[in-house]
């Protein structure tokens, strides 16, 4: 079990919307494993894990899931391929510019960095040392739940707490300090806690 | 082909790619538009949470208007960029729909707006995801997980102020009546829009009147406020005929760029 399972999970009462059918956050996550272990250019990915979300730095971008993809081609020079979270992430011009620092450290100078729109970002994109990560710094993981309706949107209670770990919690608000945050409180601890929604 | 059959598929794709750009202009005025009045709330929400959703909210458009905006700009290919888009068009050169100009207004008819905006996008976007154009298919794939987010809050907005105090409710009701004659438009297309229909690149907004209207009277219905009757339209913004209130908005949207051309920092 993840530290992120929810007992109390309420079903969300808006059944006016048409969901999509999704993938596993597993098989979403394994496919960009999967993708990295293929690579001919391993020492790049390695590279840029040291470049981190400017918002939540515990995290890499290949821990969001927000690094899609890394090449070099014969002429040395290196493309990297970059997807925004929400649409207007305001973090992602700093990303652009720390991976261009972070490859011109490294003594890259020829180099190209991509913004992909679709696939969407997930977070199923996320990396499961990411989730733990997450969770360390006081921010509760989104949920892995592959029921369609539940996984668009954020339940009202029982997010469990990356404090104290009771799941007696409470949604304050769908949008936190961030796009990609809800606000909850653990009436546990009485902690406040950002909740790192599922999209 | 011969010389001549090229030609006219040459000038037939040129012609698709200016409606195209055309089109993104459109919908990043739509949503530059909307972000900017969403942002006016800022600091003036009725709690800090729901100052915070608002913004969030906003900044949701805002990222749109930039990907639309810039992708007009490098399907142009003149060397715009989407500033120039943003703060280098006077009202007339604005092809957003009126009801995304409008004041702000009270809490209420802000949350109304919203609703009604977020009812018409989950559907729209829906079907915007399989555009033949794969960047407004892009954009529209993140567009529509987003709006599901918006709906939930506006949704619930309604029923909390619509069946909340007489106060709350009467103005929730003004801003269904204030309103309505606004979203007509939504539902209307030109022979741009037409041609890119047919092209599979725009969606065809007319058919989504009916679920639209479904979901918007079951909502307030559930609210306990009732549906105005189809009396008024107004329309114009895809061509460029605005309400004052564009100008008032756009004046304070691009205030600096209008006093300091070009500045950066
Ligand atoms: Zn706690």
């Amino acid at each position: 079990m993840t530290a992120s399972t929810v007992k109390t999970q309420r079903q969300p009462i808006v059944p006016l919307l048409p969901m999509p059918l999704l993938s596993t956050p597993e098989a979403a996550f394994a496919a960009r494993q999967r993708q990295r272990d293929q690579s001919s250019h391993p020492e790049l990915w390695n590279l840029l894990d040291a470049v981190k979300d400017p918002e939540v730095p515990v995290l890499s971008l290949w821990d969001l899931g927000v690094l899609c993809d890394v090449q070099q081609d014969a002429q040395a020079k290196v493309s990297v391929t970059l997807t925004p979270t929400y649409s207007g992430c305001p973090a992602l011009e700093t990303m652009q510019a720390d991976v261009a620092a972070q490859l011109q450290q490294a003594g890259f100078e020829h180099y190209e960095i991509h913004i992909r729109l679709a696939p969407a970002w997930t977070t199923d994109a996320l990396s499961p040392n990411g989730r733990r990560q997450l969770q360390a710094y006081g921010i509760a993981p989104p949920l892995q739940d592959s029921c369609a309706l539940a996984a668009a949107l954020t339940p009202e209670a029982g997010i469990e707490c990356p404090h104290c770990h009771s799941d007696n919690t409470r949604r304050i608000s769908e949008f936190g300090s961030t796009a990609c945050k809800a606000l909850f409180q653990c009436l546990d601890c009485a902690e406040p806690f950002d909740y790192f929604k599922q999209l | 082909m011969d010389n001549r059959e090229a030609h006219v598929a040459d000038s037939q794709a040129e012609t698709l790619r200016a409606a195209t750009v055309s089109y993104a202009v459109r919908l990043g005025d739509d949503a530059l538009v909307l972000g900017h009045r969403l942002s006016e709330w800022c600091s003036r929400g009725p709690f800090l949470e729901e100052d915070l959703a608002l913004q969030n909210v906003a900044l949701d458009y805002l990222g749109r208007a930039r990907m639309y905006y810039s992708y007009a700009a490098e399907l142009e290919g003149q060397g715009r960029t989407e500033d120039d888009f943003a703060y280098r068009r006077d009202a007339r050169q604005f092809s957003n729909l009126l009801i995304h100009e409008l004041p702000r207004g009270d809490f209420a008819f802000t949350m109304v707006r919203q609703l009604l905006v977020d009812v018409f996008n989950t559907l729209w976007l829906e079907q915007m995801q399989r555009s033949a154009d794969q960047t407004l298919a892009g954009v529209a794939a993140k567009g529509i997980k987003e709006t599901r987010y918006h709906l939930r809050r506006s949704h619930e907005w309604a029923l909390r102020l619509g069946d909340g105090t007489p106060e709350s409710q009467q103005r929730m009701q003004q801003a269904v009546a204030d309103l309505w004659g606004y979203t007509h438009e939504m539902f209307e297309m030109d022979t741009l829009e037409q041609s890119l229909v047919a092209a599979g690149i725009a969606v065809d907004p007319r058919p989504l009147r009916a679920p639209w209207l479904q979901q918007v009277t079951s909502i307030l219905t559930q609210a306990t406020l009732s549906v105005p009757q189809d009396g008024w339209a107004v329309r114009g913004g895809r061509s460029g005929y605005h309400t004052e209130n564009l100008g008032h908005l756009l004046m304070e949207l691009q205030s600096v760029h209008r006093a300091y051309p070009g500045v950066s920092w």
